[in-house]
């Protein structure tokens, strides 16, 4: 299946099928997961109504975090097998990341000050997430800064890849630093597991995040596909013209 | 292996030579470190709490500041390329030149430390440890700046993108580094377990950084 998809023209037809469904299905299954969440679902017994943030704020944890992961196993496999889209599929996901790990911090933040008293904490989990947001950040500059995308390509993938080994090596000394600090933490959900009338809604609000991640990625690269063609076209006519 | 020392020395002597480039460093830290009391005014209790992290801080910025020299000139000149057609692979290029980085930016900021710790009112007893740290971690400083370097050379916005891209990865240096000096007062002891995962950093980086920089310099030579 990706050896069928390396060439781009049939990437761009297979794309343009599965699009319209794909953005009615990513439509239908967030109306649903944002209903049960903002309507169905429960309140909290200490924390009232501000637990639906948690619908939001934990899918785009999540995802913030599996995207990076996702930028490095396609530059992993951009590396191996030299496939032309996996590079650019990498390109394509970190702002989305980038943008979910500030949805993260944010709606973390707002859900922060009701529950904790205070907008910011330097909790060992914010605090690495928060470097995740600057790991997002240098390897969006690096493709603005390099200018041949084929060397840009390369050199985000190795930037993706350090970067990779170094978050579990951040999340743990994160964490060290943390229990140095303030040890005794409150702010550990620990409690007792999630109730089911919770974990439902929040399953089908992170499989609408995943939707929409697919869907914007997909658009992404559509639109990486068709620059890159322009680039060509612009290239070849200025060596027909000079 | 005499290719590989030579290209220590070479870089070494061009950099005790070519504009005081030490001296720069040291001036540059030595400013650090007289800024911060003026900044958060003289009260001695809390410099002496403040002390080792103002250091390590003080310690990053100013390698951070000479990283972005490590590869340029050689880029812009050529020899760069030269080095990689040469029989010493790419990597141990990248290595001998990050040795070379931390011979003459870390290792003597490094010794000044704890020098300028009394600046700080620093406690007596923590500077032998402090000096243990930084010369160790300082290495591990030099290995991912110049992975910085090689990742951003001959691009026109280099210095500020290496900082984007390389602080964030000091982070677990600058924990585990303060925490060498300050883990004692208070709680276990956690000087030597600190230490050596200090230690365990350098050492990753040793083998992730000379790979990755020569990565990206045989891209941007390409």
């Amino acid at each position: 299946m990706f050896n069928y998809l390396a060439n781009p023209n049939r990437f761009l037809r297979l794309q343009g099928v599965v699009q319209p469904w794909l953005v009615a299905l990513t439509v239908m299954v967030f109306a649903y997961a944002l209903y049960l969440g903002l309507v169905v679902a429960p309140q909290d017994y200490q924390q009232g109504e501000t637990v639906r943030i948690m619908f939001v704020h934990v899918p785009a944890s999540v995802l913030g975090m599996g995207i990076y992961v996702f930028m490095a196993l396609a530059h992993a496999f951009g590396f191996v097998l030299r496939h032309p889209l996996a590079d650019a599929a990498a390109k394509v996901a970190a702002p989305i990341g980038a943008v979910f790990t500030l949805i993260s911090l944010t709606t973390g933040s707002l859900w922060g000050k009701p529950m904790w008293g205070t907008w910011w904490v330097w909790d060992a989990r914010l605090t690495s997430m928060f470097v995740l947001f600057l790991l997002y950040l240098g390897y969006i500059a690096v493709w603005q800064a390099v200018e041949d995308p084929r060397r840009a390509a390369r050199i985000a993938g190795i930037v993706a890849l350090v970067g990779v080994i170094n978050v579990p090596i951040i999340k743990f000394s994160v964490d060290w630093w943390n229990t140095l600090h303030q040890p005794a933490s409150l702010l550990r959900m620990d409690g007792p597991a999630i109730d089911p009338s919770i974990l439902v809604p929040l399953l089908w609000n992170m499989g609408a995040f995943a939707l929409l991640f697919i869907t914007l990625l997909l658009y992404g690269l559509r639109t990486e596909v068709l620059a890159r063609r322009v680039r060509q076209m612009e290239l070849a006519q200025a060596g027909a013209a000079g | 292996m005499r290719a590989f020392l030579a290209i220590i020395a070479r870089d070494v002597r061009l950099g005790l030579r070519a504009g005081g480039n030490i001296g720069t460093a040291i001036g540059f830290f030595l400013t650090v470190v007289v800024l911060l009391p003026i900044g958060i005014g003289p009260d001695m209790a809390l410099l002496q709490r403040i002390a080792p992290g103002a250091l390590w801080i003080a310690l990053l910025l100013s390698i951070l500041l000479s990283a972005d020299r490590i590869y340029t000139a050689d880029y812009e000149d050529g020899s760069l390329e030269v080095l990689s057609t040469g029989a010493l692979p790419l990597e141990l290029v990248a290595l001998a030149k990050a040795l070379a980085h931390w011979l003459i930016a870390g290792l003597p900021l490094a010794i000044i430390a704890p020098a300028l710790g009394f600046l700080l009112n620093l406690e007596l007893a923590l500077a032998p440890m402090l000096l243990l740290a930084m010369a160790t971690g300082s290495l591990a400083l030099s290995l991912l700046a110049s992975m910085g370097a090689a990742i951003t050379v001959g691009l026109r916005k280099g210095g500020l993108l290496i900082s984007l891209l390389i602080l964030p990865l000091y982070i677990p240096l600058l924990i585990f580094g303060v925490s060498v000096t300050t883990g004692g007062s208070g709680g276990p002891d956690i000087t030597w377990p600190s230490y050596l995962v200090l230690l365990a950093i350098v050492l990753l980086a040793l083998v992730v950084s000379p790979l990755a920089s020569a990565a990206a310099l045989r891209a941007h030579l390409r």
